[in-house]
Protein backbone atom coordinates (compact mmCIF):
# COMPACT_ATOMS: atom_id res chain seq x y z
CA UNK A 1 0.00 0.00 0.00
CA UNK A 2 1.55 3.25 -0.98
CA UNK A 3 1.95 5.90 1.35
CA UNK A 4 -0.65 8.34 -0.12
CA UNK A 5 -3.07 5.44 -0.22
CA UNK A 6 -2.12 5.54 3.72
CA UNK A 7 -2.38 8.96 4.39
CA UNK A 8 -6.41 8.87 2.42
CA UNK A 9 -7.52 5.86 4.39
CA UNK A 10 -6.37 7.88 7.83
CA UNK A 11 -8.22 10.61 6.80
CA UNK A 12 -11.02 9.04 6.06
CA UNK A 13 -11.45 7.19 8.99
CA UNK A 14 -11.06 10.72 10.61
CA UNK A 15 -13.97 12.00 8.86
CA UNK A 16 -16.18 9.76 9.22
CA UNK A 17 -16.57 8.87 12.86
CA UNK A 18 -18.69 5.49 13.10
CA UNK A 19 -20.68 5.02 16.31
CA UNK A 20 -17.66 3.49 18.65
CA UNK A 21 -15.13 6.63 18.06
CA UNK A 22 -17.30 8.87 20.41
CA UNK A 23 -16.01 6.11 22.99
CA UNK A 24 -13.07 7.60 23.20
CA UNK A 25 -13.96 11.02 23.80
CA UNK A 26 -12.85 12.36 27.22
CA UNK A 27 -13.89 14.87 29.87
CA UNK A 28 -13.00 19.02 28.83
CA UNK A 29 -11.14 18.59 32.27
CA UNK A 30 -9.03 15.65 31.26
CA UNK A 31 -6.99 18.44 28.93
CA UNK A 32 -6.91 21.24 31.62
CA UNK A 33 -3.77 22.31 33.41
CA UNK A 34 -3.74 21.34 37.17
CA UNK A 35 -3.96 24.56 38.50
CA UNK A 36 -7.24 24.93 36.12
CA UNK A 37 -8.60 21.79 37.11
CA UNK A 38 -8.05 22.55 40.30
CA UNK A 39 -9.84 25.93 40.12
CA UNK A 40 -12.82 24.13 38.40
CA UNK A 41 -13.39 21.48 41.01
CA UNK A 42 -12.88 24.17 44.10
CA UNK A 43 -16.55 24.93 44.87
CA UNK A 44 -15.38 28.78 46.71
CA UNK A 45 -12.68 29.54 44.05
CA UNK A 46 -14.90 28.68 40.46
CA UNK A 47 -15.57 31.67 39.72
CA UNK A 48 -18.56 30.50 37.44
CA UNK A 49 -20.71 29.61 41.35
CA UNK A 50 -20.45 33.55 41.19
CA UNK A 51 -23.39 33.02 38.10
CA UNK A 52 -25.07 30.01 40.43
CA UNK A 53 -25.88 32.34 42.71
CA UNK A 54 -27.43 34.87 40.14
CA UNK A 55 -29.39 32.07 38.79
CA UNK A 56 -30.54 30.94 42.50
CA UNK A 57 -31.81 34.83 42.50
CA UNK A 58 -33.42 34.52 38.68
CA UNK A 59 -35.28 31.17 40.06
CA UNK A 60 -37.23 32.66 42.22
CA UNK A 61 -38.04 36.04 41.18
CA UNK A 62 -41.53 36.85 40.07
CA UNK A 63 -41.77 38.26 36.64
CA UNK A 64 -44.69 41.22 36.90
CA UNK A 65 -45.98 39.55 33.34
CA UNK A 66 -48.14 37.05 36.13
CA UNK A 67 -46.15 36.93 38.71
CA UNK A 68 -45.25 33.19 38.64
CA UNK A 69 -41.39 32.69 39.85
CA UNK A 70 -39.77 29.01 38.68
CA UNK A 71 -40.27 27.45 41.46
CA UNK A 72 -43.24 28.61 41.75
CA UNK A 73 -43.89 25.42 39.35
CA UNK A 74 -41.10 23.33 39.79
CA UNK A 75 -40.46 23.94 43.25
CA UNK A 76 -37.06 23.81 44.65
CA UNK A 77 -34.35 23.36 42.42
CA UNK A 78 -33.34 20.17 42.96
CA UNK A 79 -36.16 19.41 41.13
CA UNK A 80 -34.25 20.05 37.92
CA UNK A 81 -31.69 17.51 38.65
CA UNK A 82 -30.54 15.20 35.51
CA UNK A 83 -32.66 17.42 33.11
CA UNK A 84 -29.48 18.66 31.80
CA UNK A 85 -28.58 15.18 30.84
CA UNK A 86 -31.16 15.07 28.44
CA UNK A 87 -30.42 17.89 26.78
CA UNK A 88 -30.97 18.88 23.75
CA UNK A 89 -34.55 17.38 23.21
CA UNK A 90 -37.34 17.44 20.55
CA UNK A 91 -39.61 19.55 21.87
CA UNK A 92 -43.15 17.89 22.02
CA UNK A 93 -45.55 20.92 21.04
CA UNK A 94 -43.61 22.43 18.04
CA UNK A 95 -41.31 19.36 16.64
CA UNK A 96 -38.57 21.83 17.39
CA UNK A 97 -34.67 21.10 18.44
CA UNK A 98 -34.53 22.81 22.27
CA UNK A 99 -31.33 23.06 24.24
CA UNK A 100 -31.59 24.56 27.40
CA UNK A 101 -31.18 27.23 26.90
CA UNK A 102 -34.09 27.65 24.38
CA UNK A 103 -36.16 25.66 26.92
CA UNK A 104 -35.85 28.07 29.60
CA UNK A 105 -36.45 30.83 27.07
CA UNK A 106 -39.85 29.27 26.04
CA UNK A 107 -40.64 28.68 29.27
CA UNK A 108 -40.36 32.20 30.16
CA UNK A 109 -42.25 33.72 27.43
CA UNK A 110 -45.04 30.85 27.40
CA UNK A 111 -45.49 30.23 30.47
CA UNK A 112 -44.60 33.37 32.50
CA UNK A 113 -45.81 35.50 29.76
CA UNK A 114 -42.44 37.57 30.21
CA UNK A 115 -40.22 39.10 27.62
CA UNK A 116 -37.38 36.67 26.60
CA UNK A 117 -34.03 36.99 28.62
CA UNK A 118 -31.89 37.09 25.06
CA UNK A 119 -29.34 34.21 24.38
CA UNK A 120 -26.31 35.56 25.93
CA UNK A 121 -27.88 37.32 28.75
CA UNK A 122 -26.45 37.62 31.94
CA UNK A 123 -30.16 36.19 33.61
CA UNK A 124 -29.92 33.76 30.63
CA UNK A 125 -26.62 32.03 31.20
CA UNK A 126 -26.83 32.15 34.98
CA UNK A 127 -30.12 30.36 35.43
CA UNK A 128 -29.07 28.03 32.55
CA UNK A 129 -25.89 27.08 34.44
CA UNK A 130 -28.03 26.87 37.75
CA UNK A 131 -30.34 24.14 36.18
CA UNK A 132 -27.40 22.33 34.12
CA UNK A 133 -25.06 22.35 37.73
CA UNK A 134 -27.83 20.58 39.49
CA UNK A 135 -26.56 17.33 37.29
CA UNK A 136 -23.10 18.39 38.26
CA UNK A 137 -21.09 14.39 37.50
CA UNK A 138 -24.16 12.84 36.39
CA UNK A 139 -23.34 11.05 32.88
CA UNK A 140 -24.67 12.36 29.84
CA UNK A 141 -27.50 10.74 27.99
CA UNK A 142 -29.37 12.08 25.03
CA UNK A 143 -31.76 10.51 22.76
CA UNK A 144 -31.11 10.47 19.38
CA UNK A 145 -33.29 7.97 17.88
CA UNK A 146 -37.33 9.12 16.77
CA UNK A 147 -37.74 12.37 16.20
CA UNK A 148 -34.51 13.52 17.11
CA UNK A 149 -33.15 11.59 14.56
CA UNK A 150 -33.20 13.87 11.23
CA UNK A 151 -31.43 16.74 13.98
CA UNK A 152 -29.04 13.89 15.02
CA UNK A 153 -27.90 13.30 11.25
CA UNK A 154 -27.63 17.01 10.50
CA UNK A 155 -25.46 17.49 13.43
CA UNK A 156 -23.19 14.91 12.44
CA UNK A 157 -23.01 15.76 9.04
CA UNK A 158 -21.81 19.86 10.29
CA UNK A 159 -19.33 17.50 12.40
CA UNK A 160 -18.36 15.55 9.78
CA UNK A 161 -17.78 18.70 6.69
CA UNK A 162 -15.09 20.25 5.86
CA UNK A 163 -16.02 24.24 6.14
CA UNK A 164 -14.38 27.40 6.46
CA UNK A 165 -11.49 28.90 4.15
CA UNK A 166 -9.27 26.64 5.72
CA UNK A 167 -11.18 23.52 5.03
CA UNK A 168 -11.27 22.01 8.19
CA UNK A 169 -13.93 19.71 9.65
CA UNK A 170 -14.34 19.76 13.12
CA UNK A 171 -13.51 16.08 13.37
CA UNK A 172 -9.89 16.68 11.99
CA UNK A 173 -9.11 18.30 14.78
CA UNK A 174 -11.74 17.05 18.15
CA UNK A 175 -11.44 13.02 16.63
CA UNK A 176 -8.03 13.23 14.99
CA UNK A 177 -5.86 15.54 17.05
CA UNK A 178 -7.15 15.20 20.37
CA UNK A 179 -4.39 15.98 22.93
CA UNK A 180 -1.89 17.79 20.80
CA UNK A 181 -0.90 21.05 20.87
CA UNK A 182 -2.95 24.46 19.12
CA UNK A 183 -0.16 26.85 19.81
CA UNK A 184 -1.16 27.59 23.37
CA UNK A 185 -3.99 25.33 23.58
CA UNK A 186 -4.68 21.31 24.20
CA UNK A 187 -7.02 20.22 21.39
CA UNK A 188 -9.56 18.32 23.20
CA UNK A 189 -12.37 16.07 22.82
CA UNK A 190 -14.46 19.03 21.98
CA UNK A 191 -17.45 17.71 24.07
CA UNK A 192 -19.42 20.44 25.03
CA UNK A 193 -20.49 18.70 28.96
CA UNK A 194 -18.75 21.73 30.89
CA UNK A 195 -20.93 24.94 29.39
CA UNK A 196 -22.11 27.69 30.65
CA UNK A 197 -18.67 27.84 31.23
CA UNK A 198 -16.16 30.24 32.71
CA UNK A 199 -13.59 30.55 30.13
CA UNK A 200 -10.62 32.94 31.11
CA UNK A 201 -10.58 34.26 27.62
CA UNK A 202 -13.52 35.68 28.39
CA UNK A 203 -13.06 37.14 31.81
CA UNK A 204 -16.54 35.61 32.71
CA UNK A 205 -19.37 32.77 31.83
CA UNK A 206 -20.63 32.00 27.98
CA UNK A 207 -22.66 29.63 26.38
CA UNK A 208 -21.37 26.54 24.03
CA UNK A 209 -22.82 28.05 21.10
CA UNK A 210 -20.64 31.41 21.93
CA UNK A 211 -17.98 28.81 22.14
CA UNK A 212 -18.96 27.30 18.63
CA UNK A 213 -18.74 30.81 16.96
CA UNK A 214 -14.78 31.10 17.89
CA UNK A 215 -14.35 27.95 16.73
CA UNK A 216 -15.89 29.01 13.53
CA UNK A 217 -13.97 32.25 13.37
CA UNK A 218 -11.32 30.08 13.94
CA UNK A 219 -11.41 28.06 10.77
CA UNK A 220 -12.72 31.03 9.19
CA UNK A 221 -16.14 29.38 8.36
CA UNK A 222 -19.78 30.98 8.55
CA UNK A 223 -20.64 32.15 11.95
CA UNK A 224 -24.25 31.12 12.60
CA UNK A 225 -26.47 32.78 15.45
CA UNK A 226 -26.44 31.66 18.64
CA UNK A 227 -29.44 29.13 18.68
CA UNK A 228 -29.78 29.21 15.18
CA UNK A 229 -30.59 25.09 13.77
CA UNK A 230 -26.87 24.76 13.08
CA UNK A 231 -25.19 25.06 16.22
CA UNK A 232 -28.76 23.26 17.89
CA UNK A 233 -27.98 20.41 15.86
CA UNK A 234 -23.59 20.22 16.34
CA UNK A 235 -24.80 20.62 20.35
CA UNK A 236 -27.04 17.12 19.70
CA UNK A 237 -23.85 15.30 18.07
CA UNK A 238 -22.02 16.44 20.45
CA UNK A 239 -24.29 15.49 23.22
CA UNK A 240 -24.22 11.73 22.29
CA UNK A 241 -20.34 11.96 21.56
CA UNK A 242 -20.13 12.61 25.02
CA UNK A 243 -22.97 10.32 26.53
CA UNK A 244 -21.57 8.83 29.98
CA UNK A 245 -19.45 11.70 30.58
CA UNK A 246 -20.01 13.41 33.61
CA UNK A 247 -21.51 16.85 32.98
CA UNK A 248 -18.82 19.63 34.40
CA UNK A 249 -20.92 22.60 34.43
CA UNK A 250 -20.02 25.38 35.56
CA UNK A 251 -16.60 24.51 34.35
CA UNK A 252 -13.43 26.08 33.82
CA UNK A 253 -11.77 26.46 30.14
CA UNK A 254 -8.56 28.23 29.20
CA UNK B 1 -20.98 44.07 41.31
CA UNK B 2 -23.29 41.84 41.75
CA UNK B 3 -22.43 38.56 43.64
CA UNK B 4 -20.25 38.23 46.37
CA UNK B 5 -19.32 34.36 47.76
CA UNK B 6 -18.09 34.58 51.47
CA UNK B 7 -17.49 31.18 52.96
CA UNK B 8 -17.00 30.77 56.93
CA UNK B 9 -16.62 27.38 58.64
CA UNK B 10 -20.45 26.53 59.87
CA UNK B 11 -18.76 26.82 63.46
CA UNK B 12 -15.28 26.94 65.09
CA UNK B 13 -14.20 26.52 68.66
CA UNK B 14 -12.56 29.53 70.75
CA UNK B 15 -9.05 30.17 70.03
CA UNK B 16 -9.20 28.43 66.54
CA UNK B 17 -7.65 29.06 63.54
CA UNK B 18 -10.36 29.58 60.77
CA UNK B 19 -10.08 30.85 56.88
CA UNK B 20 -12.40 32.99 55.34
CA UNK B 21 -12.46 32.34 51.56
CA UNK B 22 -14.06 34.89 49.71
CA UNK B 23 -15.24 35.63 45.71
CA UNK B 24 -16.54 38.66 44.31
CA UNK B 25 -17.47 38.99 40.71
CA UNK B 26 -16.18 42.45 39.32
CA UNK B 27 -14.66 43.57 36.23
CA UNK B 28 -11.55 45.09 37.46
CA UNK B 29 -11.14 47.61 34.54
CA UNK B 30 -7.52 48.72 34.50
CA UNK B 31 -8.61 51.90 32.98
CA UNK B 32 -6.89 53.48 29.79
CA UNK B 33 -8.42 51.52 27.33
CA UNK B 34 -10.75 53.82 24.50
CA UNK B 35 -14.36 52.50 24.14
CA UNK B 36 -16.54 52.19 21.17
CA UNK B 37 -16.67 56.05 21.03
CA UNK B 38 -12.74 56.55 21.36
CA UNK B 39 -12.98 57.44 25.14
CA UNK B 40 -10.37 56.63 27.47
CA UNK B 41 -12.01 54.44 29.94
CA UNK B 42 -11.32 55.33 33.41
CA UNK B 43 -10.26 52.83 35.82
CA UNK B 44 -12.96 51.52 37.65
CA UNK B 45 -11.18 48.18 40.35
CA UNK B 46 -12.03 47.11 43.72
CA UNK B 47 -9.31 49.64 45.66
CA UNK B 48 -9.71 48.13 49.15
CA UNK B 49 -11.14 44.90 50.47
CA UNK B 50 -11.56 44.91 54.56
CA UNK B 51 -13.81 42.74 57.31
CA UNK B 52 -14.52 43.84 60.88
CA UNK B 53 -15.01 41.52 62.93
CA UNK B 54 -16.33 42.15 66.63
CA UNK B 55 -15.79 46.15 65.92
CA UNK B 56 -12.23 45.65 65.18
CA UNK B 57 -10.62 45.36 61.67
CA UNK B 58 -9.15 41.81 61.25
CA UNK B 59 -8.14 42.23 57.90
CA UNK B 60 -7.40 45.21 54.91
CA UNK B 61 -6.02 44.63 51.69
CA UNK B 62 -5.28 47.35 48.85
CA UNK B 63 -5.74 46.06 45.57
CA UNK B 64 -4.18 46.98 42.42
CA UNK B 65 -4.95 47.12 38.70
CA UNK B 66 -3.01 44.26 38.40
CA UNK B 67 -5.65 41.87 39.60
CA UNK B 68 -7.33 39.97 37.51
CA UNK B 69 -11.26 39.67 37.34
CA UNK B 70 -13.57 38.38 40.12
CA UNK B 71 -11.17 38.58 42.33
CA UNK B 72 -10.59 35.76 45.19
CA UNK B 73 -9.37 36.46 48.56
CA UNK B 74 -8.78 34.05 51.45
CA UNK B 75 -7.36 35.06 54.65
CA UNK B 76 -7.07 33.56 57.95
CA UNK B 77 -7.95 34.66 61.78
CA UNK B 78 -8.62 33.74 64.97
CA UNK B 79 -12.16 32.95 66.34
CA UNK B 80 -13.10 34.87 69.47
CA UNK B 81 -16.63 34.69 70.01
CA UNK B 82 -20.00 34.62 68.09
CA UNK B 83 -20.54 37.67 65.98
CA UNK B 84 -21.26 38.98 62.44
CA UNK B 85 -18.01 39.09 60.36
CA UNK B 86 -18.65 42.55 58.02
CA UNK B 87 -16.99 42.18 54.80
CA UNK B 88 -16.91 45.39 52.68
CA UNK B 89 -15.39 45.98 48.71
CA UNK B 90 -14.79 49.43 48.26
CA UNK B 91 -14.81 50.49 44.60
CA UNK B 92 -12.88 53.27 42.82
CA UNK B 93 -15.59 56.20 42.64
CA UNK B 94 -16.89 55.81 46.03
CA UNK B 95 -19.28 52.57 45.99
CA UNK B 96 -19.32 50.20 48.44
CA UNK B 97 -20.27 46.81 48.17
CA UNK B 98 -20.71 45.23 51.76
CA UNK B 99 -22.13 41.75 53.35
CA UNK B 100 -22.16 40.36 56.70
CA UNK B 101 -21.31 36.85 57.40
CA UNK B 102 -21.86 35.72 61.03
CA UNK B 103 -19.42 33.03 63.05
CA UNK B 104 -20.38 31.02 65.55
CA UNK B 105 -17.82 30.40 68.13
CA UNK B 106 -19.18 27.43 70.64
Amino acid sequence: MTARRLALLALLSVLAPGPGSAADARPGKDFLSPHLRELQDDDMRNPGTLWLELGAERWIEKPPSNGKSCRDCHGEVASMKGVAARYPAVDKETGGLLNLELRIEQCRTRRQNAPAFGYESESLLALTAYVAGQSRGLPMTVAIDGPAKPHFEAGRDFYTRRQGQLNLACAQCHVGLVGKRLRGDTVSSGVGTGFPAYRMEWNGLGSLHRRFRACSFAVRATLHEPGSPEYLTLELYLAWRARGLPIETPAVRP
Amino acid sequence: MAQMRIRVPKTAKPGEVVEIRTLAMHPMVRGGRNDATGVVTPRRIINTFRAVYGGEEIFRMDLSQGIATNPYIAFTTVARETGDILFEWHEDGGAVFAKTVRLIVQ
